[in-house]
């Protein structure tokens, strides 16, 4: 069953007399209990589909619902039953900790106490700062405290807008396991983010840029539907070879993985020995030459490419 | 031996009771590459400020582009680069004026901008869109220019502040072949980013923990050391030690 239903919502904004586009004409659906994740740049539309989701913004044309809920009609349904993680901080700096879950509990009419299982594990967390000001917290800290605000009246479905963004590699990590747990309690979730690894965390997610959605599929199988023969290259001085790889004649596109170049080929005739024949060619020691299978972000780079969403300088 | 750009000894920063860095110690040579890593609060913002001479050590010696962190601050200012997440571009400015204005500030003479900039544009493909506001460039453009107007004088050294956080995958590929190219050209590069991919493109690595310098080395050095497939698994292995939490 959907939980969330989202029809052909448009968005557009006037910026310098200039209409600009914020989202076109999405479509798509997340089921109960799943972990939906919207994955794509600053710009991409996120928070402008997040805010219309959450009540917060009208769509220009288009409907949605959570729950059942009309996102317009029946926009005071919505507010009761979700939870809602806006981007930026927005809890009370000069409150403590305890009053803010205070405040939001007694603001949805509820207890702490009453619902106090669902964000234990994370409470615990920052119960031993719980008389010191949201405003002074670290930012892990924040995370967590605007989390057990977001879940303190039990909401059916709980928006995430980049919860992750600017957060350690660390703290992102405890905070994907602080959702696996929910999940586990049948909470829908919505999150949003830039980091493609996070992807893989996700049930179904939806890639998006410039306003569109790129594909819409659970990350295993956008992997899987890779077209193109893709290889993990390695040499001496890896600048060079980039650099060289591109003028190779089955080159698609090339572009740094961390320690490894990601060469992807447009026919599937080009073999091992071509390219290291091509690499010895150049000048280029030890070259290391691996076919891989593609991971999310070789996906995203090669819809954004094809697709031309992108309002970046794709000329690699 | 190659020439030092940065030269750190036993840099300390104590705010009353809690000491920010705790005698950080490490050089960076000409041309390198140095990534900058460390959990939330571990101190790297402290170290930068400090290297940028906008914030005085408690104890501990270093120097910047040759200059001294304790009465040469106004010199290093001149010689070093610097680009925030945040890009300091003057929004309701055009491309050219934010050029011209940070030319200006580091003192070039106008004949020497104009030349330069007639470069950078071409370079950056932003000729026509010259006499643009920056406020309605796309982000990862912006992020591009902000890189070219923080070396547009030259520095010895540029402090990039987790430059990529929120682009496209493409878009932030091509900014570290500009930080290559950059390299290349001399001029030693200090980032910090919580992309541990990012981490791979550099020559060496420093890993802050509670204040202090927890690992050092290439990636490659810091793999085997810490027997980690990735710099993601070294960085949880040596970051996980933590003790502190602040920001």
């Amino acid at each position: 069953m959907a939980t969330i239903v989202v029809e052909h919502i448009s968005k557009s904004y006037t910026n310098d007399k200039k209409t600009q586009i914020g989202i076109s004409d999405l479509s798509f659906t997340v089921n109960k209990g799943e972990i939906f994740g919207l994955i794509g740049p600053d710009g991409a539309g996120k928070t402008t589909l997040i805010r219309i989701l959450t009540t917060l913004l009208l769509a220009d044309s288009g409907t949605a619902s959570v729950d059942g809920n009309d996102v317009v009609k029946d926009y005071k349904a919505i507010r009761n039953n979700i939870g809602y993680m806006p981007g930026r901080f927005s809890l009370y700096q000069d409150l403590s900790v305890e009053e803010n879950l205070n405040f939001f509990a007694t603001a949805f009419k509820t207890t702490v106490e009453e619902n106090y299982e669902l964000i234990k594990d994370i409470y615990v967390q920052i119960e031993p700062f719980k008389t010191r000001r949201a405003g002074k917290l670290s930012g892990g800290m924040k995370q967590k405290l605007a989390l057990c605000c977001a879940l303190v009246h039990k909401p059916s479905v709980l928006f995430l807008d980049e919860p992750t963004t600017g957060v350690d590699a660390i703290s992102r990590r405890e905070f994907w396991d602080m959702l696996k747990r929910l999940k586990t309690q049948g909470i829908t979730i919505l999150v949003s983010t830039p980091y493609m690894d996070e992807a893989n965390l996700c049930d179904r997610i939806a890639l998006i840029q410039g306003g569109k959605i790129l594909v819409i599929d659970s990350p295993e199988e956008i992997k899987h539907n890779y077209k193109h023969a893709l290889w993990a290259i390695k040499t001496e001085d890896m600048f060079k070879s980039l650099i060289d790889l591109r003028t190779f004649n089955s080159t698609l596109s090339c572009f740094s993985f961390g320690d490894v170049h990601h060469l992807s080929v447009k026919d599937n005739i080009t073999t091992k020995e071509d390219i290291l024949n091509f690499l010895k060619e150049k000048g280029h020691t030890e070259i290391d030459v691996q076919p891989i299978s593609a991971n999310i972000e070789d996906c995203f780079m090669e819809l954004m490419t094809k697709t031309n969403t992108s309002n970046t300088l794709v000329n690699a | 031996m190659p020439e030092l750009v940065l030269e750190i000894d036993k840099l300390t920063k104590q705010f009353e009771d809690f000491v920010a860095a705790d005698a950080v110690t490490f050089t960076v040579s000409k041309g390198e590459i140095f990534g900058f890593l460390g959990a939330n609060g571990a101190g790297k913002t402290t170290v930068m400020r400090m290297l940028c001479g906008l914030s005085m050590p408690t104890s501990g010696s270093a120097k910047v582009a040759g200059f001294d962190i304790y009465n040469q601050t106004e010199e290093i200012k001149k010689h070093i680069g610097y680009m925030s997440q945040k890009f300091c571009l003057y929004e309701d400015l055009t491309v050219k004026e934010n050029i011209t204005l940070y030319g200006g500030i580091y003192g070039l003479s106008s004949a020497h901008i104009k030349e330069k900039m007639e470069k950078l544009l071409k370079e950056l493909s932003l000729t026509e869109d010259a006499n643009k506001l920056v406020r309605g460039l796309p982000l990862g453009w912006k992020q591009k220019l902000a890189f070219s107007i923080a070396i547009f004088h030259e520095p010895k050294i540029v402090f990039l502040d987790e430059p990529t956080g929120g682009v496209d995958p493409i878009t932030r590929r091509q900014f570290w072949e500009m930080i290559y190219e950059t390299s290349r050209k001399g001029i030693t590069v200090f980032a910090t980013t919580h992309y541990m991919d990012e981490a791979e493109y550099c020559n060496r690595v420093a890993i802050m923990v509670d204040g202090k310098i927890e690992a050092m080395d290439s990636p490659d050095g810091l793999k085997k050391t810490y027997n980690g497939k990735t710099m993601d698994e070294v960085f949880y292995v040596v970051a996980r030690k933590a003790k502190r939490q602040a920001d």
